[in-house]
């Protein structure tokens, strides 16, 4: 019985690296072998430059010669546009490893129909390109322009059929590019998902709030599994970049070696101080001590002689610079021996999926074991909630990767009370929560600080008060007999004689 | 030769047998003598169909006299038969 079930069962498809950053990873694999993928997406989604990259990096990293049919653009002027991320196709025409076939439009030169027509010629030219090089893979760009150069589109969309069989039947594993009128409608024009209908990548380029946001989603890989739903991609200047978000394994070991955040009092409201590998965020509204507590885990790695990265995105490096001066912590000095990297940015230039791709470029150039982030707020302020965070999943799950501390600042937006929005995106990735927050106490603004979370750790559950001064931040007693401070209405408690009598036998 | 055409084909087609017969036949009655026919297979020569950026079959290409003119299918489109569409017209130098 098991055996005939077994017969039936069709094997897996195997897969081909793309070698695309990302896409094997969210692919399981890579793209289908032997098999003809759709790249559908509206026009600017980088169709060509996907199609491109992956026969370039198909021969640049494992010797997979290719072929390049294209509809639409000449080859010149594919070899141009890719000259910007540095390859160079026409090397490796010169050694025979890639071949064009030239199905561009002459612009001077157009033809008249007249009766029947099969595209013969076509398939021909292919299958001559393919032998030639000894390609594996093919890459046609795009679909839609072939319709275009033709009126008989039943013809076209007849002979397209051929042209995938006869693909599959030299073995080669193709990717081909098609037209889609809209980002969220039907696959792509034309109706060609129907002859490369088992397997189907889309590419979006969708316009969220001024702001573009590419995305990729693998709709379906006929007998082979896959990440499924969109995923964020960049083009950075090496070429596409996807982003595997969810992807991404909770393979991450637990540290259990503790580090100081500068500040001793702290430390011991923390269970011993931050675990190693954790994911620290400060939430408190402006002018709390942020910043202070920034700088204090900054100097605490420096001066342990251990590389630290701050990504500031509220201040510029002199006002960083000044403040810490301000507390008797000079960074300059720590920047001098390489200790300390500061990169400020303004959060508006970038879209998120870039901006992380820069903050990943720096980790893995610097190599720090603390990194600091000053504040996430800023950039939630130029970002859609699901753009946000896909951003702080990928910046966290990448430093937990690399088990390296995290820490984060949050602007509240309520000077007394109240959370953050970013704390309600990234409260359940975060490893410790601290909370600054004011107390407005008999006519003055006290502060009171506590430790909300702590995963894997006692710790202090009560409000203390804290003062900040030329010295830096003194955690001194819990609050008490207040309530409601984190409500951001503190009250005070007058408890009666019998409540107190009580409350002492109670201990 | 005053008159020099390439017809792409795929020699076992129907399309193509009939764009060659209907070719052939136009040819004989208007350029007795004065023309050139290559007929290419682009099965058998693809590298010849490559270098003339052929796509579909049949294709014929009136390489001269210029100008460079090109049709593409069977020619059995009644409205469009070569005499109509002025394949045998010389064009004045001007």
């Amino acid at each position: 019985m098991t055996t005939q079930n077994s017969q039936n069962m069709e094997a897996p498809v195997s897969k081909i690296k793309t070698g695309i950053p990302g896409l094997d990873s969210i692919a399981e694999g890579g793209v289908p072998r032997g098999r003809a993928t759709l790249v559908a997406g509206t026009a600017g989604s980088a169709k060509t430059i996907l199609a491109t990259q992956y026969l370039y990096t198909g021969i640049e990293e494992f010797d997979e010669p290719a072929v390049m049919v294209t509809f639409e653009e000449t080859p010149a002027d594919i070899r141009r546009n890719v000259k910007s991320f540095g390859w160079d196709l026409e090397a490796f025409e010169h050694q025979g490893k890639l071949a064009f076939v030239d199905v561009s439009p002459d612009p001077g030169q157009g033809f008249i129909e007249s009766g029947d027509y099969d595209l013969s010629a076509l398939l021909a030219r292919i299958e001559y390109a393919v032998e030639k090089v000894k390609a594996q893979r093919v890459a046609i760009d795009s679909v839609g322009a072939l319709f275009s150069q033709f009126t008989d589109s039943g013809t076209v969309r007849r002979e397209l059929f051929r042209v995938a069989a006869r693909l599959k039947k030299m073995g080669v594993t193709a990717l081909i590019t098609a037209e889609r009128a809209d980002d969220y409608g039907e696959i792509a024009r034309f109706g060609v998902e129907e002859f490369v209908a088992d397997n189907v990548i889309i590419l979006r380029n969708v316009l969220e709030e001024e702001k573009r946001r590419r995305t990729i989603e693998i709709l379906k890989f006929r007998g082979g599994p896959h990440q499924k739903g969109e995923f964020p991609f960049t083009i950075s200047e090496a070429g596409v970049e996807v982003l595997p978000l969810s992807a991404m394994q909770l393979t991450q070991r637990s540290s259990t070696i503790r580090v100081s955040s500068g500040c001793k009092e702290l430390d011991e409201m923390c269970g011993g101080g931050f675990f190693g590998d954790s994911i620290i965020l400060v939430s408190g509204a402006t002018g709390t001590g942020k910043t202070l507590l920034v700088t204090t885990f900054l100097a605490e790695a420096c001066r342990n002689a251990q590389k630290t990265l701050v990504f500031a995105f509220d201040e510029s490096r002199e006002q960083l610079l000044r403040n810490a001066i301000g507390w008797g912590i000079d960074f300059k000095s720590w920047e001098e021996e390489g200790l300390l990297k500061i990169v400020c940015e303004y959060p508006e230039i970038l879209g998120l999926a870039d901006h992380l791709l820069r903050m990943k470029k720096e980790i893995l150039a610097f190599a720090p074991t603390r990194i600091a982030v000053d504040s996430l707020s800023a950039m939630e302020r130029v970002s859609t909630g699901k753009s946000f965070r896909e951003f702080v999943i990928g910046l966290t799950s990448f430093i937990k990767e690399r088990e390296t501390a995290g820490l984060f600042t949050a602007t509240t937006s309520s000077l007394m009370g109240g959370t953050s929005i970013t704390e309600a995106h990234i409260s359940t990735i975060t490893d410790s929560i601290i909370l600054m927050r004011y107390v407005e106490l008999m006519g003055e603004m006290n502060r009171g600080l506590t430790v909300l979370k702590m995963r894997g750790s006692w710790h202090d559950k009560s409000i203390r008060q804290y003062e900040i001064d030329g010295e830096g931040m003194h955690i001194g007693r819990p609050f008490h007999n207040v309530g409601g401070i984190l409500a951001g209405q503190p009250t005070q408690i007058i408890m009666g004689e019998q409540e107190k009598m009580l409350e002492m036998f109670e201990k | 030769m005053q008159y020099s055409f390439k017809l792409y084909v795929v020699e076992s087609a129907l399309t193509s047998i009939r764009a060659i017969e209907s070719i052939v036949k136009a040819c004989e009655a208007n350029l007795p003598g004065q023309y050139e026919l290559k007929i290419i297979d682009v099965v058998k020569e693809p590298h010849l169909a490559e270098e003339g950026k052929v796509v579909a079959t049949p294709t014929l290409v009136k390489e001269l006299p210029p100008p460079k003119c090109t049709i593409v299918g069977d020619l059995s489109d009644a409205k469009n038969t070569l005499a109509t569409l002025g394949f045998f017209s010389r064009r004045l130098k001007v």
